[in-house]
Order: structure tokens, then sequence, then C-alpha cells
């Protein structure tokens, strides 16, 4: 196991569009600081921004939040995003694009996975939804499962 | 340092009006109503005046997800049901990226490189464009 974690370095609550744009701007900034290229970046942002609409519509509102990680020699963030809305029914289904419960197109979260380098997501009825992605500045350290 | 947010938007975008059509210039980081709020204000404008065309210049845009796309989409339909077009110019290559891995391919949406070309693809006059931005001299 060549990975290590640092200790969370932010954490910020999502419970208004102001928290998303928030979000976004840490993201942004913690990548460019760890290196990240402008498309990396950008992609990292773009998935962040998913998730954390997620948490608010969805699951009511949540937190994110913003670990360093090390891997390999490579550095890269660590995101998790959780919440304590009604979870998620059928996490295949959600997954599929195009599939959405609400008003939107379905794209977020199987779109915030193709986004990603490493994607979980953990989900119990009722309890809440965590959904846990990594990124790095370079090519990842372990080589991707199937996709 | 991590105080100062570049300041997101918080009342309404700059719709600038020329001859027959509006040019929108999306700059920083949007908040979700500030683009609900930019659709509508689209949809009033193109219908209240004799606008025939909207360009909306995304080049000040650094993401967009899928909710800014659904807006994007949804401002294009609505204003060809208004007998307008609509033309996106601009998009950050990095945008662009991400949108299509994102699964975004937005296919209702006519594009242009600038405000200048999307303006040319309406037919408008070039001259009436300020001059802004993007261009670096050589
Ligand atoms: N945090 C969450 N809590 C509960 N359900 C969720 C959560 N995240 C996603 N879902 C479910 O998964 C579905 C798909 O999510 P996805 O983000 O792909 O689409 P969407 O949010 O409906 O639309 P959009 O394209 O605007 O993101 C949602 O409609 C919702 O039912
Ligand atoms: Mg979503």
């Amino acid at each position: 196991m060549t990975h290590s974690t640092g200790s969370v370095s932010a954490c910020l609550p999502i419970h208004s569009d102001l928290d998303l744009v928030r979000a976004r701007q840490q993201v942004r900034q913690m990548t460019a600081q760890l290196g990240f290229g402008l498309v990396e970046q950008t992609k990292l942002v773009t998935a962040a921004s998913e998730l954390a609409r997620n948490a608010l519509v969805h699951g009511g509102g949540g937190q994110m939040e913003c670990t360093e990680v090390t891997g390999g020699g490579v550095r890269g963030l660590r995101l998790v995003f959780s919440d304590r809305g009604p979870g998620i029914a059928d996490l295949d289904l959600a997954l599929s694009d195009g599939y959405t419960s609400g008003e939107g197109l379905g794209m977020g979260l199987g779109g915030a996975r193709r986004l990603v380098h490493e994607f979980r997501v953990d989900s119990r009825r009722g309890e809440g939804t965590t959904v846990t992605v990594t990124s790095w500045a370079a090519a990842p350290p372990r080589p991707r499962e199937g996709r | 340092m991590s105080g100062a947010p570049t300041s997101p938007y918080e009342g309404h975008v700059p719709v600038l009006r020329l001859g027959g059509v509006l040019l929108v210039t999306l700059q920083g980081d949007l908040y979700d109503s500030a683009a609900e709020q930019l659709r509508q204000d689209i949809g009033r404008t193109v219908s209240d005046s004799a606008v025939g065309g909207v360009v909306i210049d995304l080049s000040g845009v650094e993401i967009v997800d899928s909710f800014m796309g659904r807006v994007l989409s949804d401002v294009a339909a609505m204003t060809r049901l208004l007998a307008a077009q609509t033309v996106v110019c601009g998009m950050r290559p990095a945008v662009a990226i991400t949108l299509v891995e994102l699964g975004l391919t937005l296919p209702g949406l006519r594009t242009a490189l600038n405000a200048e070309e999307a303006m040319n693809l309406l037919g408008a006059t070039v001259s009436a464009l300020p001059r802004r931005g993007r261009r670096e001299s050589t």
C-alpha cells in the first residue's frame, strides 16, 4: 500500500448555491497548488460541482472534505461529499446517463465518475450518501481497473 | 487567503443590446440562481424587443457543469421558439474537453470561436462590437 493520506485540509458546508461556488473555488485553488494541469483541474472542479449539488438538492445539504493524498510519489486530492438525506435506492440506475428523479439531465453522477480517477459511493436508504473521489496530478499511481 | 473568493455573480448578468443582437458576457463563477435569472432575462428581452439573435460569450467562464449546460440548452431552445437564434462562443478548451467527458455535447447549440464570429453568423454588424480581452498582441 503506497498511498498515504494527509489530514483533512478543508471542510466546507454545502447548504446553499453560494456554498457550491465556494466548493468549486476551494477545489480549483487546491488542484492548482498541487500542480494539476488545467484540464485535470477543470475536470475535478466540475465533478465537485456535480457532487456538491447532488448533496444539496437530493441530500438536503451536507459537506465536502478535501484531503491531500500521496501515492507512488504522485500528489492528489481526495474529496468526500456526505449528506444525511434519503440515500440512493438503486445505485446502478442513479449512475446511468440520463436517469434523474428530479428535473435534471441525469448526467451528474455518471459524469462525475468519468471525470475523476477514483470514485466510490456509499449510500444507505434513510441514512444518507457519501461519495468519495480522488484525482492525481499526474497519471494515477495504480493501474485503473476497467471502467 | 481562502477568504477572498472571486466575486461570484450576485445580481444579473450584463446583457448588451447591439442592433438586433443581444450580447451576453458571462464571467467568473455563476450562482445557480444567477444562471436561472439569466434564462428569464434573455427570454423577456427577446420577446419584448425585436431581437433576432443572442450571443453568449463564455470566454471568461472556467467551468460549465450540467446545471449550466442545461441553462445554455434551454436558452437556445427558448429563443428558437421566439424566432431568434442563440450562438455560444469563446468556450475554453478545458471546458469543452470536460463537457464531452461529462456526457454533455449540447447538440442543439450553435457555436463560434469568438464574439466577432458569432455576430457574423447572425449577420450582425461587427463594427458595433466592443473590443475586449483575449486577443493578445504579438
Ligand atoms: N446525494 C444524493 N442523495 C440522494 N439521491 C441522490 C444523490 N445523488 C444522486 N442521487 C440520485 O441519483 C439521481 C441521478 O443523479 P445525477 O446527478 O446523475 O442526476 P440529477 O442530479 O438528477 O440531474 P443533473 O444532471 O442535473 O445532475 C438523482 O436524480 C437522484 O435520484
Ligand atoms: Mg446531479
